[in-house]
């Protein structure tokens, strides 16, 4: 296949009289890694949403492996995709939650096995053997019977991670995976992402981890008030930013 | 000695018998309030306005009126309109109604009480609507409403007693009977809430071990 992997086309999202995103668009190729930074209620976590159809864009397009996504369109007019037809797109986007939802009724392997189980119907033995293989790759081989509720916050992430991975994704989305948790779990969170990154998966990550984004991303895009002010290879946008915005943003990140 | 035990055999045989109609009322209406009671609460997710206020009006009136005039009524004035009715499925479908309107609020209860991340983690995997529900939500509300469900269930079987009131033939029917007819009043009324005991202690001891259960999991 060739183009872009994802193309987002002037996405407008708005809630009510307030409009969250103004017009946004960005393109990620194949085993690219593109991170949006920006301050909060900037949009950031509404855009990575909007890519998997979580919040259904108010105006705009997503294409995904070059199909529409969310929509069907017939002689030029858009329509909003069944909830079947949207089941199955999305499970080629995993997604990565600041707040992780494990399902507290399920042990680790099944919160990973249950998806695949159900949605691509492979058998309780096949599921076992991916979530096992999945939780070896985030190193949570240790604790594949444990309850969500027995993990720290770390673990717990790692293992959501995992669930992610299981689907076989073309596209991995992270909204700001380690904000909720305490400083002293965010490494061992933040290396799993990098090895993911590493293998050369194609992933949108929302973060607060400036350093890390500059580390991971080969592209970032500054987002404030709903549009894109900067954007641009990390070294570029993160070291010598050019909008004031930008700047008086990376100043407040550094001083915290 | 004698006297004592000839009296329990023929007062205790009719009250046994009642046993067996109150356990078959208490489950037949509970089944009913169940499935009542869950789909009344699924569907007013779904938030759509007349069907949410059509149920809400539903649950105030059943809540909020005593249960015999709920029986008396569909016993007595459906044949009005041309049903006539058995005792025993009129206290089914009373009970049932009754129970379906506190059971509907204790599912919502329990369906509000999962966190939406619960289902968008679900969506995101690639499960339908239809597959978050059944998988990852309702095991969950199910957890979360065992114990209340055990409660309501306890305080059916001995509610139970006021379907008497229409002659369906479960304890409390046959104690009246026996007393009108022995005048043994204290020693058939004691019979009859030993049998109610016998009847409510094991599934109160079994709701406390589901609650124990639960605190474990959590």
């Amino acid at each position: 296949m060739t183009g872009p992997l994802l193309q987002v086309e002037e996405l407008h999202k708005s809630f009510g009289d307030l409009e969250v995103l103004k017009g946004v668009d960005m393109t990620l190729d194949r085993g690219h890694k593109t991170a949006i930074i920006g301050p909060s209620g900037c949009g950031k976590s509404t855009m990575l949403r909007c890519i998997n159809y979580m919040e259904r864009p108010t105006q705009g397009h997503i294409h995904l492996d070059g199909e529409l996504f969310g929509e069907t369109q017939s002689d030029g007019a858009y329509k909003p995709m069944n909830e079947k037809g949207l089941a199955r797109q999305r499970a080629h986007v995993g997604m990565v939650f600041q707040g992780f939802y494990l399902w507290p009724h399920l042990c680790a392997r099944d919160n990973i096995g249950i998806g695949p189980m159900k949605v691509r119907g492979i058998s309780k033995a096949q599921a076992n053997e991916l979530a096992d293989a999945m939780l070896e790759k985030v190193h949570m081989s240790h604790k594949a019977n444990e309850f969500p509720e027995r993990l720290s916050g770390g673990q717990q992430q790692r293992v959501a991670i995992a669930r992610a991975l299981a689907q076989q994704p073309k596209l991995m989305l992270f909204d700001e995976p380690t904000s909720a948790l305490d400083p002293e779990l965010i490494g061992e969170v933040l290396n799993v992402i990098q090895e993911l990154a590493e293998e050369g998966r194609s992933m949108v990550l929302v973060t607060h981890e400036i350093r890390f984004a500059r580390e991971v991303a080969d592209h970032v895009i500054f987002l404030h008030d709903g549009v894109i002010v900067e954007e641009g290879p990390p070294k570029q946008v993160i070291d010598n930013p050019q909008h004031e915005r930008l700047r008086a943003f990376l100043r407040q990140i550094v001083e915290h | 000695m004698d006297a004592f035990f000839t009296k329990l055999m023929t007062l205790g045989g009719p009250l046994l018998l009642g046993a067996g109609t109150t356990v078959a009322i208490t489950i037949s209406a509970l089944l009913v309030a169940v499935v009542l009671g869950l789909a009344l609460a699924l569907i007013r997710l779904l938030n759509i306005h007349p069907l949410n206020w059509l149920i809400a009006t539903y649950v105030e009136i059943f809540r909020n009126t005593p249960v015999l005039a709920q029986v008396f009524i569909i016993y007595f004035s459906l044949p009005y309109l041309g049903v006539n009715i058995n005792p025993f499925p009129a206290a089914v479908i009373g009970l049932g109604l009754n129970g379906g309107a506190m059971l509907t609020e204790v599912f919502r209860a329990g369906l509000n009480a999962i966190h939406f991340g619960q289902r968008e983690a679900a969506l995101s995997v690639g499960m339908t609507p239809w597959m978050s529900l059944r998988y990852i939500i309702l095991p969950q509300t199910w957890r979360i409403t065992l114990p209340p469900l055990g409660n309501y269930a306890i305080a059916l079987l001995k509610d139970t007693a006021v379907v008497s009131a229409i002659a369906a033939p479960e304890i409390m029917f046959w104690a009246r009977n026996l007393v009108t007819s022995t005048f043994e009043t204290t020693f058939v009324y004691i019979l009859a809430a030993l049998l109610y005991f016998c009847l409510s202690f094991p599934l109160a001891r079994l709701v406390d071990g589901f609650e124990r259960r639960q605190r474990a999991w959590q």
